[in-house]
């Protein structure tokens, strides 16, 4: 899980609560391997601080060769990112979450 | 040998599977769904992954999500248990596309054998006695009257698409038999998806006796002997035992022989079962099953063989080591399901296990996946665990239960274990004097009542 700075102010408080009980929670649907760019050396999808409108692409979830988009659910900022590049996840696993 | 076994259960042959695994020195991955998050497999497992909400159809028989954790776990074979997807034949073939074992029978034996018709078709021409019926599906009524005239009322009305009990009506006389197709066609249809039925004659008391059997899918086989599973509510089996107090050493090598001889001619792979309703002194072929089943360790018991080390070697595709000659059969078993039902009622009772204890000592074994402060979900089936027993002879091995089903605690849910402490203590079970109506006859006539 990654623990990252937002507008300078660390939220290390924030990674001592269960990110999975979080409001703003995006959880993962499906198991695969998760990427943060729609292809490798790409731009990722969004960052910390990132806005975005619901139905915006946040992450892909590969399985077994097919990419499967994953949409913000609603509007909102990104304010933590909870996985890395390519890491394998499963269903229910927390990937990121919006205020 | 495989490095990692994906276990595509759950509950207490998740755990079975996992042992064998762990003995053999391979590596498991335990898939659930989020409502067993908690459950003993996912923590005895090396790896788990969460493949899905609670629903089955949207976890253990997803086979995306499974085979999505196959490739992300680098797992080489799968092991399917039994129920769920262990005999979807497109499962094992999907597994194979993807380059993962499937843990079982080949595909085309699943196919065959899960259709109904098919399969006593292939009994019948391997040898196998059947049970005289349909030859076939049956498509029009005054075709299914006449040869219910020419096999005798009663007759019953199958599913060709069932099995496991399923899909079944019997009918007593001519005038019944109209209204009985065309219900049992509706209800196939809602139930399996296909409304094909056959006919078969139906017998008043029969034994049901099915025989172990184990192939390596190139031309050898053996069996392992029977189990007696007569005691029955619903169709689903409650009691097993082997040997079966039915039959003595001539009749299991006749008929276990005549099973072994077919799965050679047909090359079967892994296990399975070839179940059989008994009557005076005749065996008729039901069904076969193409997996491991429940009430496996019964045969474990008394042949000392570890039915899911040899499904892995099978898999595996070494050479057989065993012979027929190997298999001995020593002593008697006994196992009881041990369901979380009422015991009278038989309604389900999910809920938290707050006290539970074991039964120990010599030949006594549980096969669950419970433990104290466990929830049991109400998805999937009402099994809390299997205990059986083994002693030198079947009076040894009652005795045995009778103790084993007094020591064990389990409470804050209701089981069926007062059912068994009852069975124990009946005259005809004491004397294996029982059939398949056996179990029902009791409870209708209160025998668990007062």
């Amino acid at each position: 899980m990654l623990v990252m700075k937002f507008g300078g102010t660390s939220v290390e408080s924030a990674a001592a609560i269960d990110p999975s009980k979080h409001p703003g929670v995006v959880i993962s649907p499906m198991v695969g391997t998760a990427y943060a760019a729609p292809e490798p050396g790409a731009k990722p999808f969004i960052e910390i601080g990132t806005q975005v409108k619901a139905g915006d692409t946040l992450l892909v979830v590969e399985a077994m060769k097919t990419m499967n988009q994953i949409p913000a659910p609603r509007a909102g900022t990104v304010i933590q990112i909870l996985f890395e590049d390519g890491q394998p996840v499963e269903f229910g696993e927390p990937l990121v979450i919006i205020e | 040998m495989f490095d990692k076994i994906l276990i595509a259960n759950r509950g207490e042959i998740a755990m079975r599977v996992i042992r064998a695994c762990k003995e053999l020195g391979i590596l498991t991955v335990a898939v659930h769904s989020t409502a067993d998050a908690d459950a003993m497999h996912v923590r005895f497992a090396d790896e788990s992954v969460c493949i899905g909400p609670p629903a089955a159809k949207d976890s253990y028989l997803n086979i995306p999500a499974i085979l999505s954790a196959c490739e992300i776990t680098g797992a080489d074979a799968v092991h399917p248990g039994y129920g769920f997807l262990s005999e979807n034949a497109r499962f094992a073939e999907i597994l194979t596309e993807h380059d993962v074992q499937f843990i079982g029978p080949k595909a085309e034996h699943i196919r065959l054998m899960g259709d109904k018709i098919a399969a006593k078709r292939t009994a019948q021409k391997l040898g196998i006695p059947v049970v005289p019926g349909s030859d076939g599906g049956v498509t029009s009524d005054v075709e299914a009257g006449k040869i219910a005239d020419g096999i005798g009322y009663p007759v019953l009305i199958k599913a060709a698409a069932g099995g496991g009990g399923r899909g079944m009506k019997v009918v007593r006389t001519a005038v019944e038999l109209s209204t009985a197709l065309a219900t049992a066609r509706a209800e196939a249809k809602a139930a399996f998806g296909d409304d094909a039925v056959y006919l078969e004659k139906y017998l008043e008391k029969p034994r049901h006796i099915e025989i172990q059997v184990l192939g390596d899918g190139k031309g050898n086989a053996i069996h392992l002997g029977e189990r007696e599973c007569s005691l029955q509510r619903r169709h689903q089996k409650v009691l097993e035992e082997s040997p079966s107090p039915a039959l003595n050493t001539q009749a299991r090598d006749v008929i276990g022989e005549t099973v072994a001889k077919a799965m050679r001619e047909i090359g079967y792979l892994g296990v399975g079962t070839v179940e059989f309703l008994y009557e005076d002194g005749k065996f008729y072929f039901i069904e076969m099953n193409t997996r491991i089943q429940v009430e496996h360790p019964v045969t474990e018991m008394i042949t000392d063989i570890d039915l899911i080390f040899e499904q892995i070697r099978a898999a595996v595709g070494n050479d057989f080591t065993l012979k027929q000659s190997d298999i001995k059969f020593d002593g008697h078993a006994i196992e009881c399901r041990i369901n979380a039902e009422n015991p009278v009622s038989f309604r389900p009772s999910p809920g938290k296990i707050l006290h539970y204890h074991a039964p120990g000592g010599l030949g006594v074994r549980i096969d669950s996946a419970v433990y104290q402060g466990y929830t049991i979900p109400p998805y999937y089936d009402s099994l809390v665990g299997k205990l059986i027993v083994h002693g030198k002879t079947r009076t040894e091995a009652l005795m045995r239960l009778k103790r084993a089903l007094d020591e064990v605690v389990v409470d804050g849910i209701e089981t069926t274990l007062p059912l068994f402490r009852a069975l124990v203590r009946e005259k005809d079970i004491i004397d294996g004097n029982y059939h398949i109506h056996w179990l029902e006859q009791f409870l209708s006539q209160g025998g668990m009542e007062g």
